[in-house]
């Protein structure tokens, strides 16, 4: 526990010394913050309109459930810059060396840098709290659904950087673990478009493994267990894979 | 302390370490003298629970490196051939967590970074980026991350290749001090350095164990072979150099004569003995009854280079033979 600890901290120390955790917040702020005026806006010219024609206006449905919609889709690009460097960075400077012959187990150092990675894309999240909290600040949308969707966002995040995580354990590349994560977090985006060609079992079988099937009821504010299982499996798969990977680093190397 | 029996590491292709065993006993400064390529690295990692070995068996202070791995990484500092540094830490930063992570309490960590960063001599460096040091500065954070824990046995892996001849000497004595408490075993392919800083040494040469034993008595039993330096006046063209030759060859014990020079009215020649011999007394004889000036004669000691080249190129010859 302490060690898992100890590897977290680092690799949030190491993030936060290098600038790749200021570019991905600073990044994602400024894609966030551009959504969020266009709606705002938008919501503005619109809730004025309905008004008039006596319309209920929903800041939940119309502002805050497409950002963060859109949010899911800017993680893909941005967990493949986070996870990367996770083990690959090790491997070439040798640094794996020194973690792997310390008295602490792999599965712990594992944890603690899927965990750091984890932390990182939180505070990245955290960047899109500011411009939602404005509108608790002016407006009165509901806070469930908000703290569903985060939910979902977080899990679907922890998922896809698992993966990256795992990627990153096959190569001493930075370029290719980052270049690999990030088209198989895209494949496991389009896969939800199987079902738009046919109705087949298989088709149905493959949308049901894209991770935005199952982000979509969070973003409506449905909890749905199902798919906190979803996710939380495919976390424990891809951690489990990279535990074998990091062993046949042993065998291999 | 350490024990090794019939270590093997195979990779895809190829056969790293080939059946190796020896044992080294406690506060022993043991070098692993090779050729690169020769499978130290290799052996090394196996000790450190880094490679798991493919047949054999390695014991470090009586827990085996497969079964019991945890308690053997508990007792072993290890530094590789490049030093396992994360050049955005600071020093003090560094030896904290390195310290943390080999399982010093808490209470304890402090004073054992104040310790090592004392012994290793970092102290004016302990909160700079280990990435702005020099190449000196960052091989002795490597000792420092390596005997941080105390551990009760030492592996360096080349600790003073691409040093300057100050650094080594400073490396050299800080393994001196370190001998008394540690067990040590340290990679080189450096023979200057085995001869000055270890007690035994083991040769390994293609991932085979080609000799191990003190330093004093390897050097001695290659003396029973001797080398002679022997010089011959000469005057006028006189006496011939081939005929002094053949002359030296003919005496009994002699295996190989080389003429070194033949400069300035001296002849120079290099004799070495079959093994066991001793040939001094009767190359004076036979020069001396030839009617010859003999200005010189001296035993050329073999040097650990030599003990090195004879033990590590004569192996290649003989597998050659046998393919």
């Amino acid at each position: 526990m302490r060690n898992i600890f100890l590897i977290c901290k680092k690799e949030l120390k190491s993030y936060f010394a290098s600038p790749i955790a200021y570019a991905v917040m600073a990044l994602f702020a400024l894609i966030f913050g551009w959504l969020f005026s266009g709606y705002t806006h938008y919501f503005a010219q619109r809730g004025m309109e309905a008004m008039m024609q006596q319309q209920p206006v929903n800041v939940n449905e119309s502002i805050i459930r497409p950002m963060l919609g859109f949010a899911s889709t800017i993680a893909l690009f941005l967990i493949p810059m986070i996870t990367m460097r996770l083990f690959a960075e090790e491997k070439k400077s040798g640094t794996i060396e020194l973690l792997m012959t310390s008295p602490i187990r792999d599965i712990e150092i594992i944890l603690g840098k899927w965990l750091g990675s984890l932390l990182l894309y939180i505070c990245v999240l955290l960047m899109s709290a500011l411009n939602v909290a404005l509108l608790f600040a002016w407006g009165k949308p509901d806070l469930k659904p908000v703290l569903v969707a985060y939910l979902g966002l977080i899990l679907q995040g922890g998922c896809l950087l698992a993966i990256g995580t795992l990627i990153s354990t096959m190569t001493k590349n930075q370029i290719i673990a980052g270049g690999v994560t990030f088209f198989v977090c895209l494949l496991l985006w389009m896969l939800s478009i199987a079902t738009a060609f046919d109705t087949s079992v298989t088709a149905q079988v493959l949308n049901y493994c894209s991770i935005v099937t199952h982000i979509e009821n969070f973003n409506k504010g449905v909890l749905d267990s199902k798919d906190v299982i979803f996710y939380l499996s495919m976390i424990f798969l891809a951690l489990f894979l990279t535990s074998r990977s990091m062993e046949s680093l042993r065998w291999r190397s | 302390m350490i024990k090794v029996q019939g270590l093997t590491k195979r990779y895809a292709r190829t056969v790293a370490v080939d059946d190796i065993s020896f044992e080294v006993e406690k506060g022993q400064i043991v070098g692993f003298l090779g050729p690169n390529g020769a499978g130290k690295t290799t052996t090394m990692r196996v000790l450190t629970c880094f490679l798991p070995p493919t047949a054999g068996t390695a014991n470090i202070c009586g827990f085996d490196v497969l079964e019991n791995p945890m308690e053997v990484k508990k007792r072993i500092g290890y530094l590789p051939e490049t030093p396992p540094l994360y050049p955005e830490m600071e020093v003090n930063e560094y030896l904290t967590f390195v310290g943390q992570i080999k399982g010093i309490p808490g209470a304890d960590i402090d004073k054992r970074v104040a310790e090592v960063i004392g012994r290793c001599a970092l102290g004016d460096v302990r909160a700079k980026l280990i990435g702005k040091l020099s190449k000196g500065f960052r091989q002795r954070v490597g000792i420092a991350q390596a005997i941080i824990h105390n551990p009760d046995v030492l592996i360096l892996d080349e600790p003073t290749s691409g040093l300057d001849p100050k650094q080594i000497i400073e490396i050299r004595e800080l393994l001196k001090a370190l001998a008394g408490e540690h067990t040590i075993i340290l990679s080189t392919h450096i023979l200057s350095e085995v001869e000055q800083s270890c007690e035994r040494v083991i040769i390994i040469s293609q991932g085979k164990l080609v000799a191990q034993d003190s330093v004093v008595n390897l050097t001695n039993r290659l003396r029973g072979a001797e080398a002679v330096s022997l010089e011959v006046e000469a005057t006028e063209g006189k006496p011939d150099p081939t005929e002094v030759q053949g002359r030296l060859e003919q005496v009994a014990g002699v295996s190989r004569v080389m003429m070194k020079d033949s400069k300035g009215g001296r002849l120079t020649f290099e004799v070495e003995s079959l093994q066991g011999r001793h040939i001094r007394a009767d190359l004076a004889r036979s020069v001396v009854n030839s009617g010859w000036n003999l200005s010189e004669l001296r035993a050329v000691g073999l040097s650990l280079e030599d003990i090195f080249l004879q033990l590590t190129t004569a192996e290649p010859k003989q597998e050659g033979g046998q393919k």
